[in-house]
């Protein structure tokens, strides 16, 4: 690969990404540590408090968070390979935001047309196919949902408005 | 033979023709979950449990275990044929399997994949009917120390045995530990780290988060690699079948190695991945033909599906008789014991003999037929596997969102579980391992009551650890593999040394 083009390519290094996770998971162990100190993480007359337990998970997940992070940071050879080509993570975001866009949908029409535009719009945008072979499947499959779900085991699914003036 | 009687009156609960019905759909759901990208064993179970809420318990684990069955089987069609490994564990099949494909030999591949497959899952199978009642009744005298003990184990192992870095598994393994501890401490009522939140009052399922690391994580890596499915054209007859199984007796040997391989990392939670890889490994270092190994050797395709199904099959022993799953799909299945009310541990060899035994029994029929399904049905899924990934990414989408939503009844999941897909994301590509997360995530509650208990039991000293023989062994060696990285560094290093100092004289 050229390099201008695998600099293109760039966005964040290995090593960026691990020192980020393990702050995060910093983070998680200090919220983790400080609620159970709350309620308690002592020992009681009758035993261990309901913090107990969590307290030290936390203190553990710190404990070794701060291990990667330090053995990231003093690294005498950091990973300093990119991440994630800037092409791969277009790909993943194609399919990561339709997603999101598609689970806050659901709560406002119900799961049946929802599934049915997500499928439709991600046939259309990723795979360039024409209406007559969308139709059909995005159709489809949550028919087929429905029937077996709401039908065959009884388990109703989130349903929208347009599902309510079907009498559904 | 107490062991075989009982596996008799097994094989009477499976005369029910209903359950063996159950038993087919499984296998062919098993097997295109296998198939599919961004499904799994474990994501697939998970997201049909709670379809599974009105079944008898029986019914339910053995359709449920059934499609564990056929997706191991799965993933080898799409390893060797395409040269995509549906599942972690058919990485190793690849190796061997796809150049086999490429010369025309993809029939050939197959039915030894199948076979080995098959093989491993048998002799797993063996072990837990004759190991299985042994180590129950043995457990039954287990307390909590002793329960917890066997838990420390399960979880340092993952230190000690795993091949990500120590600190990134104590780190994922926590976290699972903190999800689990999340909503109503089940001894004291007190609510934990809610926040004030109603939502996050029932806690995090294990079984959203296993459909989001899993699924939506898998479906976000595939697409990262930008998959096109290119794969060769598969044609298995009655004549390759059995040409094929002439030349497999050669292997026995090696079979053998591989099953127990992958049996003893079945029942440690080693998982089948490790155990194909290992298996692979030992197969090139004492095949007599370890060169051509990566060129399209059959014995390469044999040894890690021997092991990989020795594995998936054996985990099943400690998840029965202990409450403890041996990988993440037994994970799953124990989830679905505890919703359908049984308590999983050495009792329900004493008090739900119908159903342990059932399965068992159904472990023998289900890996028959399953090797007769995917040899028969082989063409019919390397078709679905063309269907192009923009069409089938949204469907895998859909049902994972399904899924999530079905376990509570609360759109909230949703959202949950595509939370846990990035997360899960992230985690695959910076070697944070999910096998200890979601062992964690099932196991939290069981493994802090029975830590409490033992707490209240010595008024909270921790001698009882080591007050007897057993509990003083069981951690002892747990404590030996959660310091392994540390120990084994310093031995590397002791080694080190007295080389340099040979060197110099």
């Amino acid at each position: 690969m050229e390099s201008h083009n695998a600099a293109s390519e760039h966005t964040v290094t290995r090593r960026t990404m691990d020192i980020v996770v393990a702050l995060a998971f910093m983070a998680v162990a200090t919220l983790v540590m400080v609620d159970s100190w709350r309620i308690g993480a002592r020992w009681a007359s009758d035993g261990p408090q309901a913090g107990y337990f969590p307290f030290y998970v936390g203190a553990i997940m710190m404990v070794a968070s701060i291990g990667t992070l330090l053995k990231c940071v003093l690294a005498s050879h950091p990973d300093r390979s990119n991440f994630v080509d800037r092409s791969q993570l277009r790909s993943v975001l194609q399919v990561l935001v339709p997603t999101t866009a598609y689970v806050v949908l659901i709560n406002l029409l119900g799961l049946y047309v929802s599934s049915a535009i997500f499928i439709a719009f991600f046939m259309w945008w990723l795979g360039k196919y024409k209406l007559p072979l969308i139709l059909p499947v995005a159709i489809g499959v949550p028919l087929v949902l429905f029937v077996m779900f709401e039908i065959w085991f009884l388990v109703p699914l989130p349903k929208g408005p347009i599902e309510t003036a079907l009498g559904y | 033979m107490e062991a075989l009687s009982s596996l008799i009156a097994g094989f009477g609960v499976l005369a029910d023709p209903m359950n063996i019905v159950y038993m087919f759909v499984g296998i062919m759901l098993g097997v295109l979950i296998g198939v599919l990208p961004g499904l799994g064993g474990a994501n697939g179970v998970a997201i049909l449990l709670p379809l599974t809420f009105s079944m008898s318990p029986v019914s339910a684990i053995i359709m449920l275990s059934s499609i564990y069955w056929g997706a191991l089987f799965g993933g080898a069609i799409t390893s060797i044929l395409f040269n995509i490994p549906g599942e972690p564990w058919s990485v190793a099949t690849t190796f061997d399997g796809h150049p086999m494909a490429q010369k025309g030999r993809a029939g050939e591949a197959l039915t030894a994949a199948f076979t080995g497959s098959f093989i491993g899952a048998f002799i797993a199978v063996l072990l837990i009917t004759f190991l299985a009642p042994v180590i129950a009744k043995f457990a039954l005298q287990f307390g909590p120390a002793e329960f917890f003990a066997v838990y420390l184990l399960t979880f340092c192992s993952f230190v000690g045995m795993g091949r990500e870095p120590p600190t990134k598994v104590l780190a994922a393994m926590t976290l699972g530990f903190a999800l689990a501890a999340v909503g109503i401490d089940t001894v004291t009522g007190q609510l934990r780290m809610t926040f004030g939140s109603v939502e996050l009052l029932r806690g995090f399922d294990f079984l959203v988060a296993v459909i989001g690391l899993f699924g939506v994580g898998e479906i976000l890596l595939t697409m990262e690699e930008g998959l096109a499915f290119k794969g060769k054209s598969a044609a298995i007859n009655a004549r390759v079948v059995f040409e094929t199984w002439k030349q497999l007796p050669r292997f026995w040997l090696g079979c053998l190695r591989s099953a127990a391989v992958g049996c003893w990392m079945g029942i440690t939670p080693g998982g089948a991945t490790p155990a194909s890889f290992m298996s692979y490994g030992l197969a090139k270092r004492f095949s007599k033909r370890g060169r051509e190994f990566g060129k399209g050797e059959l014995e390469g395709v044999v040894m890690p599906e021997v092991a990989a199904h020795a594995a998936g099959t054996s985990a099943l022993l400690p998840m029965l008789t202990l409450g403890i799953p041996g990988s993440p799909t037994a994970a799953v299945l124990l989830g679905g014991l505890l919703i359908w009310g049984l308590q999983p541990g050495p009792l329900l060899f004493v008090e739900q003999k119908d159903f342990v035994w059932g399965l068992i029994a159904s472990i023998y029929l289900g890996n028959i037929a399953g090797l007769l399904v995917v040899l028969t049905t082989v063409p019919l899924f390397a078709a679905i596997l063309r269907v192009p990934f923009s069409v089938i990414a949204p469907i895998i989408l859909v049902v994972c969102a399904v899924g999530a939503y079905t376990v509570h009844n609360a759109t909230m999941d949703i959202a949950v579980m595509l939370v846990f897909g990035v997360i899960g994301y992230l985690f695959k590509k910076l070697d944070y391992p999910l096998a200890p997360l979601v062992l964690a995530l099932v196991l939290g509650d069981m493994a802090e009551s029975s830590f409490r208990q033992a707490m209240l039991v010595s008024q909270g000293n921790l001698g009882i650890f080591w007050s007897n023989p057993l509990v003083g062994s069981i951690v002892t060696l747990a404590l030996v593999m959660l310091f392994w990285p540390l120990i084994g560094a310093v031995l590397h290093r002791l080694r080190g040394d007295r080389a340099k100092a040979a060197a110099a004289e």
